[in-house]
């Protein structure tokens, strides 16, 4: 008996950071603000409160679904989600089942192996629960700041085989996320979480068997699902062996993971999706988009450079290794600067590669505008008449000609390098870091 | 004549004259309450509230009763139902407010059936409301407190719900006038939801003068609804005269109270003799509104009860009145995996075919006329054990709410038993103005309005 086959899929969940909630006008921004300020009759969900989509998070769901290739619905509407539990004001969730905005879409690994994303939705978050003992009684408080912010939900078709190819979509998703400003995506504060799908495909002598899938929830850093996910794959095998259960009807398995016993526990049992009684939202009317709003939308989405594309035009335009392309395209806001100062840099014959090379060795102070990295940059270059190899010559050099630098350095003194710093400038003209002098130390 | 007898119009102008204060005019009506609502037993809460001394608006002072599932800043907003006995809102709803900004007093908030849910509010957490002309009878429902309400002069007007004929069935019981707007039309902002895609607040009043000034108020798109519909108003029948009223043939058919018949058919007859034109039409699905509704609504229904958890509100689930209860598992019943399809589906579906039945018959005539009920006002207890034949008396006014129209109810003569009697006036949707156009002719031609039940 072996695994033939890891079957995961994933459930993404960003909270967008719209200035107002998805169906009120309460402010969005809920991280580390007083318990229930932020709230009005309709994130409450207060009798006859009633709510009015919010535009810019519908239009940032659609630009995320054409930056991941996938297509916008003509027709789409929102559905309700029944169920209840204490954190859901109205029982119900407004969310989108049958006609969600976006269907299809992939994410291509480095391997070259395409994810598929099967659809894009919009939904609202619920409030929070927090459990604490007041006048030494165990009680549930709840905040409802988070209730209603608006959160989009990706999933994609059970194609990962691995935990590691899991890691690399999650990271694709996270980098084009922040590309195109709509999240922070930040794990540790919620704003983006993932639910894994785990089952396997098993071979015994010949025949092919599913495990029963579980699905991984409440988890809340990367490393933790990691883990989770590896965890249950062997424990599925062990399982297996043992019951020889399959995957059948009903017998999908709600999972966290209990980071003191290192291992996944089973929780609340998850409802069947057909006891939800989805049925149309009727408080909204549904959209329907015309072949006019279908064009400025692609439009408006062509006008973003996404990472794969940016990167291959850094390789390309600026003629800069695959390995440096790929660090400085890895957020929007690096690739900018990195852009911006090698435009400045023209004028003072500073070439793309070089300014790639200072940026990613950290060569110059952190922070600085790209005007003064240009200045920098120009400043080393006009003093600079030794090469590398010299420089390397002359810290090798000057620390054998002050073993007491060395010393204080071997003890913790890191410090005591500036000296040497120093030296090095007055002699070659050069700025060196310390980390490089560190790095001769034998 | 006592200054709670007025309507608005005379309200208005006796203010205006000076003639008296709006003091005055809302001592009579509290007078009023406290002479006949013990009798009557409109109101589930009396108390004033308002803009005080608001002057120069077009409601400056007018008392208005206002039913208890549409929201009241600080003054308590029960949905007739115990499980809110103690639920003072921290909004108004935006029909509350406007009617507010145009400078009305809110006198208290009027009975109904539970949540809305019924058609005589004997499902009223809170007792039950008596019919001012017989006080063995039922007032109609659900908003039956704001129609005895103005039947009984303990207001000028009220503020009602209609889902499923709730403004224009107590209207047709009490003698009085009633609007269901186009869906849409008067925003739902603040009404406790019974079914989200029918309900709908309008205006319960003495005259249609008086429910047009009122439906001006109210009407409007607002930013807190996205199903309120902005600039459509006043945008049909706006022909003059030779206005072609049609006659369904299924609002005249067998089980339909003959003397009900026969007085709806003379008020079509008094109409054709000042002008207009009147001819035999079909509503070929009318059959299927009642099923069609009632699969819908419990649907929506058991959705929109589902933040009445227990966990907020004060009161657990068990005190939900038994109608809240059944409709609840009815819906959840209809929705629920395997049903779906079969239910709520299917229904959605003969629910567009009825609308196309409006959309074919408006391409003949302008309006339609037909009574608003069945019967009159039946005794109190006759119907309330069995459910069913409660539903069927909405087989009249359910096809409006299915298709999203107008229609305007207003009397048009009684009984032999002296019962009220009303009609109805469905038009396009926004077509308002038209329908009351009609409507004010037709209170022009006749008196039935302005006669006043004696409370014994």
């Amino acid at each position: 008996m072996q695994i033939k086959r890891v079957i995961i899929g994933l459930e993404v969940h960003v909270e967008l950071r719209t200035a107002s909630k998805m169906f009120c006008s309460c402010s969005a921004d809920h991280f580390g603000k007083e318990p229930n300020t932020q709230t009005c009759p309709v994130c409450l969900g207060l009798p006859g409160a009633l709510p009015v989509p919010n535009k810019k998070a519908i239009e940032w769901t659609l630009l995320l679904g054409l930056a991941l290739g996938g297509e916008i619905q003509s027709f789409s509407r929102f559905d309700r989600k029944n169920y209840f539990y204490p954190d859901l004001p109205k029982g119900y969730q407004i969310s989108q089942y049958q006609q969600p905005f976006i269907l299809g879409g992939k994410i291509t690994l480095e391997s070259g192996k395409d994810i598929r994303i099967e659809r894009i939705h919009l939904e609202e978050d619920t409030g929070k629960l927090l459990h604490q003992v007041i006048a030494d009684e165990p009680s549930t408080l709840i905040d409802y700041n988070r209730s209603g912010v608006a959160l989009v939900e990706i999933v994609s078709q059970p194609d990962l085989s691995s935990s590691e190819e899991a890691k690399e979509y999650l990271e694709k998703i996270h980098q084009i996320v922040r590309y195109l400003g709509i999240s922070d995506a930040d794990m540790e504060k919620g704003s983006m979480r993932l639910e894994p799908n785990v089952n396997l495909e098993i071979e015994d002598q010949g025949q092919l068997y599913y495990t029963p899938i579980v699905e991984l929830k409440n988890i809340n850093s990367f490393r933790f699902a990691k883990k989770a996910m590896e965890y249950e794959i062997k424990r599925q095998l062990e399982i297996f062996q043992e019951k020889r259960i399959e995957k059948g009807k009903g017998n999908k398995q709600t999972r966290g993971w209990d980071e003191d016993k290192q291992m996944t526990v089973p929780q609340r049992e998850k409802e069947e999706a057909s006891d939800y009684r989805y049925f149309p939202e009727p408080d909204i009317p549904p959209f329907f988009f015309t072949e006019k709003e279908l064009t400025a939308y692609r439009l408006q989405s062509t006008a973003i450079e996404l990472p794969r594309a940016k990167k291959e035009r850094f390789m390309s335009e600026y003629g800069l290794s695959d390995y440096q392309a790929g660090i400085l395209t890895a957020e929007k806001e690096m690739a900018y600067y990195f852009e911006e100062v090698v435009k400045f840099g023209k004028v003072k014959n500073i070439g793309a590669t070089e300014t790639a090379n200072v940026i990613i060795n950290k060569r110059a102070k952190e922070g600085i505008s790209p005007k003064e990295l240009v200045d920098f940059i120009a400043s080393t270059k006009q003093t600079i008449t030794v090469s590398e190899e010299d420089i390397d010559k002359i810290i090798d050099a000057l620390l054998a000609a002050h073993p007491e630098v060395v010393e204080s350095y071997k003890k913790g003194k890191v410090a005591a390098l500036g000296m040497i710093v120093g030296l090095i400038k007055k002699q070659a003209g050069a700025v060196v870091p310390i980390e490089r002098i560190a790095g001769r130390i034998r | 004549m006592k200054l709670n007898e007025l309507t608005i119009t005379e309200a208005k102008k006796g203010l205006a004259d000076k003639k008296f204060s709006t003091n005055e005019l809302r001592d009579d009506c509290l007078a009023q309450i406290k002479k006949v609502d013990s009798k009557i037993k409109a109101f589930v809460t009396v108390g004033e509230q308002g803009e005080e001394g608001r002057e120069g608006t077009e409601l400056s002072g007018i008392p208005v009763a206002i039913k208890d599932v549409l929201s009241t800043k600080n003054l308590r907003t029960t949905a007739s139902s115990k499980i809110l006995e103690n639920y003072f809102p921290v909004y108004d709803g935006t029909v509350v407010e406007r009617i507010k900004k145009g400078g009305a007093v809110i006198i208290g908030k009027t009975n109904c059936d539970a949540f809305a849910f019924g058609g005589s509010t004997e499902h009223s957490g809170y007792g039950l409301s008596y019919n001012p002309w017989d006080l063995s009878r039922v007032p109609g429902g659900s908003s039956g407190g704001s129609a005895a309400a103005v039947a009984a002069d303990e207001c000028l007007f009220a503020l009602g719900t209609d889902t499923g004929g709730s403004i224009r069935q107590p209207a047709s019981f009490c003698n009085i006038t009633g609007l269901k707007p186009t869906y849409g039309a008067c925003p739902r902002y603040g009404l406790l939801a019974m079914a989200s895609s029918f309900d709908c607040p309008g205006p319960m009043a003495k005259t249609v003068e008086d429910c047009e000034i009122v439906f001006n108020w109210m009407e409007g798109e607002d930013f807190h609804d996205a199903t309120s519909s902005a600039g459509q108003i006043k945008k049909h029948i706006e022909k003059q005269d030779k206005i072609k009223i049609g006659l369904p043939k299924e609002y005249f058919a067998e089980g339909i109270d003959e003397e009900v018949k026969t007085l709806v058919m003379a008020a079509a007859k008094l109409l054709e003799q000042n002008g207009f034109l009147l001819e035999e039409v079909t509503l070929p699905r009318t059959e299927y509104g009642v099923p069609v509704y009632y699969t819908l609504i419990f649907s929506e229904i058991s959705s929109n009860m589902a933040r009445y958890d227990g966990i907020r509100f004060g009161k657990d689930r068990d005190s939900f009145e038994d109608e809240v209860k059944r409709r609840i598992m009815l819906g959840t019943y209809t929705l629920s995996a395997g049903y779906f399809d079969q239910y709520y589906l299917k229904a959605s579906r003969v629910r567009s075919l009825v609308q196309k039945d409006f959309e074919e018959v408006f391409k003949k005539v302008d309006c339609l006329l037909g009574p608003v009920a069945p019967t009159p006002a039946f005794k109190i207890g006759e119907k309330s054990n069995d459910p069913v034949q409660l539903y069927l008396e909405d087989i009249l006014t359910v096809s409006a709410n299915l298709a999203g129209i107008p229609s305007l109810a207003l009397p048009c003569g009684f009984t032999k038993e002296n019962l009220p009697v009303g009609m109805q006036i469905m038009g396009p949707a926004f077509s308002e103005e038209g329908l009351f156009k009609i409507g004010k002719r037709y209170q022009e031609l006749t008196d039935w309005h302005k006669r006043k039940p004696e409370i014994k």
